[in-house]
């Protein structure tokens, strides 16, 4: 009989050994050696059993009984030091063993970070049972475990451990969980199932060091951040193990290379697992594996067939944590989404296609159908006549096309259309034949859609169904991405605690993946107005000229303006700017309508420079390009004037170095004039104080830009602090509540002035609160961005490369 | 021949998602962009428009839009979206060992008007 030596007692092996006594048992004489003192096992449940769900014996594959019955020698524990291939040996710690034919499955080890302290005791990989033991030994009730990586392992093994009681943080380096299988929005459901478990999840954290006295006590992180650990489980990867086949001479890539027979570059050694590369693709999932078995199986009893790349699919092994992921879901040209979100239940759907066929597929919250589209995408399957209720599943399929008016339509009229306030079909239908024609007016007679507004959709689909052509959307979204205002949006982001933007892409449903540039900036600010400790300011979704603090001109220079206090300036500042100007050859100086300098046609690469030689004479940002506060604009008051009648520029510079900083839904403009023949023009400001004798005239509201509007009267208060504290209150409950990109004027005018004066005048609990509210968020964005950038972001501002030196060479 | 030459021009990690960065060339500038899927595309960094610097544009999905006038540019082919017509070139470009290659060709072609 042929001598068999199999080198690895895994799952790819095994199922090969399988195969091959299941076609022929008297084929070959086996030899199993494996590293682990054991027999084959089902390693991808480990997870149940780390977190007690199931018992080793329990996910026994092969069992002594079954290698006794194929008469196979198993040699557990015994690790295989070299194999001589021109005399077909291994070798091992005991001797040598013949073969005839040789299977190499020696699969992987996991990837240890090569960070300090990895080595310390308490470090754990995630692989086999000893490490599971190992987990188990220090899960005690009130253990601390930090799972390094996020990735399927990782999530299993996190979830384990805190089944098995421990406290447990989840570091992930990338953005969202999963990077790999998931986007962005099915990571944020799964973050936020996990954190309802009680797991921690930080993502972008990236490991800096694991620290303790003899064995594991904490993680530090890059950013600084310490966490207090009793173990410390690594499941960032695995890389195949490939030193014997390596030692032996096999032809290697970033592993042992196999022919869709199996077969290495020597014919009579074969290999299967985690350890062979296959048309330059590496293997950790258990389907290929189960696929290069069956093939390796054959090949040994001298059979044809032939190993194939295949579609994969991802389902996550914990409990309660629904997911799915196929195919390729990039996006790309031509590709299209088909998006559902049903946020009340933590769901979403998503599918990628293009030319009539289904790509991939993300699922989370709900995978029963993830079969049947997995075998869409398996079989290429034209999906042209089913497309609109393609994403509903297989139950929707077949029968006649559904039209979503139609089924409005058929709704009866007891139907309750808008759950928040109890208003069903037919009341809605009412009101439309009385005259309500538009969604404001019907919001304002029967409540419909006026609370949540997640019904607006299908109160607009009754409006058109029942109207006809007569109807016309009147409220637009914010943009093509979601039905919802800018209000609902501000007001559900508050009601719902949203605190990313890819919560409120998936809890408000947007359309698309990752918003647009109408909508992204102002959720962007929606989001970091409402938590400013929380969430972290997306430069990515800003306005070019908010990331680059300059204002981009039409030729892509930019033009740079130091803050000048109040309007005051001092001949060193001056002297700074205008050395600046020589410096960089800046074309055009000019004096602005906002008492300040402007520097025009700096080119991007040397704005980091500039702002620094600006820094050094102790200027700042003037944030002449943001969404925030700009200038204070002053007369010269009492200290010159010989009508004045308070300290304006005092009052202004106080002012101005409250308020700067601040972002807000668009541009603020301030002035004070020190008498009421206003030489600073406050009347027409976003907020203007006139001084009088008796005190202070705030007026709010002024326009003049493309609308011109004389400011309203907010009070006439005595000191200058009631002045003060009146504006900020203003600016906060501005930058709470106004919708992106509407001035002051605006926003007042929606809400109306009586309604601004009950909170910032009369109220003088909710006045010290906005006071409260605006100091927390100054106290993070109080900052001036160019010492920021030109410290630590310079890289943004030049090219990537340039080859003009180069081709000149 | 010029078809299978790659040009390293710069770590993948230089770029943040949703982001772009520009490479200077002796005929212009191209902008090399990184999408929230970590997808890479390299196009002229110059709108069809008014020759907007697409680089310092917000990237959402495969697409920029153009920072002066919110022109919608395709990233895979370089065309205008929507009802706006026009086109910049695109050049082929892919991440390598964490390093960001571009098709060659890019060094040769004409100027931008």
């Amino acid at each position: 009989m042929q001598k068999l030596v199999v080198i690895g007692a895994g799952m790819a092996s095994g199922r090969m050994l399988e195969h091959m006594f299941e076609a022929d048992p008297q084929a070959y004489e086996v030899t199993l050696f494996n590293a682990e003192p054991r027999g084959n096992y089902n390693r991808i449940m480990l997870s149940p059993v780390l977190s007690g769900e199931k018992s080793y014996e329990e996910i026994v594959t092969h069992d002594d009984a079954w290698y006794a019955d194929n008469a196979v020698t198993c040699r557990f524990g015994e690790r295989i030091t070299g194999i001589d291939r021109d005399r077909k040996v291994v070798i091992s710690e005991k001797g040598e063993t013949p073969y005839d034919k040789l299977v190499i499955g020696t699969g992987s080890a996991p990837f240890i970070i090569p960070c300090p302290g990895h080595d310390l005791p308490g470090v754990v990989a995630f692989r086999d049972l000893e490490d599971v033991d190992a987990m188990k030994t220090a899960a005690g009730s009130d253990g601390r475990a930090v799972v390094i990586g996020g990735g399927l392992l990782g999530l299993e093994a996190a979830a384990a451990l805190r089944l098995q009681g421990m406290e447990v943080t989840v570091l992930h380096l990338m953005g969202h969980l999963m990077e790999r299988q998931l986007d962005e929005a099915a990571g944020y459901l799964l973050k936020k199932d996990l954190e309802g478990r009680g797991i921690t999840v930080l993502t972008g954290a990236s490991t800096k060091a694991i620290m303790g006295e003899g064995r594991v006590e904490k993680v530090v992180l890059e950013d600084g951040t310490v966490i207090p650990a009793d173990i410390v489980v690594m499941a960032v990867g695995i890389r195949p193990s490939v030193a014997l086949g390596q030692a032996a001479g096999l032809e290697m890539g970033r592993a042992i290379k196999v022919d869709a027979q199996m077969v290495t570059s020597d014919p009579d050694v074969l290999a299967v697992g985690e350890c062979v590369e296959f048309d330059g693709n590496l293997f950790g999932l258990v389907a290929p594996l189960y696929d290069q078995a069956r093939v390796a199986a054959k090949t040994l009893l001298g059979e044809d067939d032939v190993f194939r790349m295949r579609e994969l699919s991802t389902k996550l092994k914990v409990t309660g944590c629904d997911l799915f992921s196929a195919g390729d879901f990039a996006d790309g040209e031509g590709r299209e989404d088909i998006v559902f979100r049903d946020p009340g239940r933590g769901i979403y759907k998503r599918l990628v296609i293009e030319d009539d066929v289904v790509l991939g597929a993300v699922f989370y919250g709900d995978t029963a159908d993830s079969n049947w589209y997995f075998g869409l995408i398996k079989d290429k399957t034209d999906i042209s006549e089913m497309r609109d209720t393609l994403i509903f599943g297989p139950a929707y399929q077949g029968g006649a096309q559904v039209d979503p008016m139609a089924a409005v339509a058929a709704l009866p009229p007891d139907a309750e259309i808008c759950g928040c306030n109890g208003v069903c079909k037919s009341t809605i239908t009412e009101a439309i034949g009385a005259g309500a024609t538009d969604l404001g007016s019907l919001r304002a007679t029967t409540k419909a859609s006026a609370s949540c507004g997640t019904c607006t959709g299908l109160v607009e689909q009754l409006l058109a169904v029942t109207l006809g052509e007569d109807f016309r959307s009147k409220e637009a979204g914010i943009c093509g991405c979601t039905d919802l205002t800018h209000e609902e949006v501000r007001r559900l982001i508050k009601a719902r605690e949203l605190k990313s933007q890819t919560a409120v892409w998936q809890e408000l449903g947007w359309k698309t993946v990752d918003g647009c540039h109408v909508c992204r900036p102002a959720i962007n600010f929606y989001l970091l107005a409402d938590w400013p400790l929380e969430y972290q300011d997306d430069l990515q979704s800003r306005f070019i000229n908010e990331r680059k603090h300059a204002n981009i001109q039409k030729d892509g220079t930019f033009s740079v303006m130091p803050r000048m206090w109040g309007g005051i300036t001092n001949p060193a500042e001056l002297r700074a700017i205008a050395d600046a100007a020589d410096k960089y050859n800046v074309p055009t100086v000019k004096v602005t309508g906002g008492q300040r300098i402007d520097l025009l046609g700096v080119k991007s690469e040397d704005l980091p420079h500039i702002w620094a030689d600006l820094n050094a004479a102790g200027m700042v940002s003037g944030h002449a390009y943001s969404k925030g506060l700009r200038t204070v604009k002053t007369c010269v008051g009492t200290d010159h004037c010989r009508f004045g009648t308070q300290d304006s520029t005092g009052l202004g510079i106080k002012l101005e170095k409250a308020l700067w900083g601040s972002w807000t839904p668009h541009k603020v403009k301030l002035a004070v004039s020190g008498c009421p023949r206003n030489c600073a023009e406050a009347t027409c400001k976003d907020v203007g104080v006139i001084c009088v004798d008796s005190g202070y005239q705030i007026g709010v509201a002024g326009a003049a830009g493309m609308d011109v509007k004389e400011t309203e009267r907010l009070a006439d208060v005595p000191t200058e602090q009631e002045a003060i504290d009146l504006t900020i209150a203003f600016v906060q409950l501005y930058r709470e509540n106004a919708k992106y990109l509407d001035r002051p004027y605006k926003w007042v005018a929606k809400v109306g002035l009586d309604w601004v004066k009950e909170r910032v005048v009369h109220d003088l609990d909710n006045r010290a609160a906005l006071i409260e509210r605006f100091a927390i968020s100054q106290s993070v964005y109080q900052k001036d961005p160019w010492a920021e950038h030109a410290a630590t972001k310079t890289d943004a501002y030049t090219p990537l490369s340039d080859f003009r030196l180069e081709a000149a060479e | 021949m010029m078809t299978t030459d790659w040009i390293d021009v710069g770590a993948f990690d230089a770029i943040p998602a949703r982001g772009a960065r520009m490479v200077r060339t002796p005929q212009g500038c191209i902008a090399v962009f990184r999408t929230a899927t970590d997808e890479v595309f390299a196009l002229d960094n110059a709108c069809p428009h008014k020759k907007g610097p697409l680089a310092d544009g917000i990237v959402h999905g495969n697409k920029v839009t153009c920072p002066l006038h919110n022109w919608v540019i395709s990233l895979e082919t370089g065309l205008a979206q929507g009802a706006d017509e026009g086109a910049v070139e695109t050049y082929p470009a892919r991440v390598e060992n964490g390093r960001i290659l571009i098709e060659a060709a890019f060094l040769k072609r004409q100027a931008a008007e």
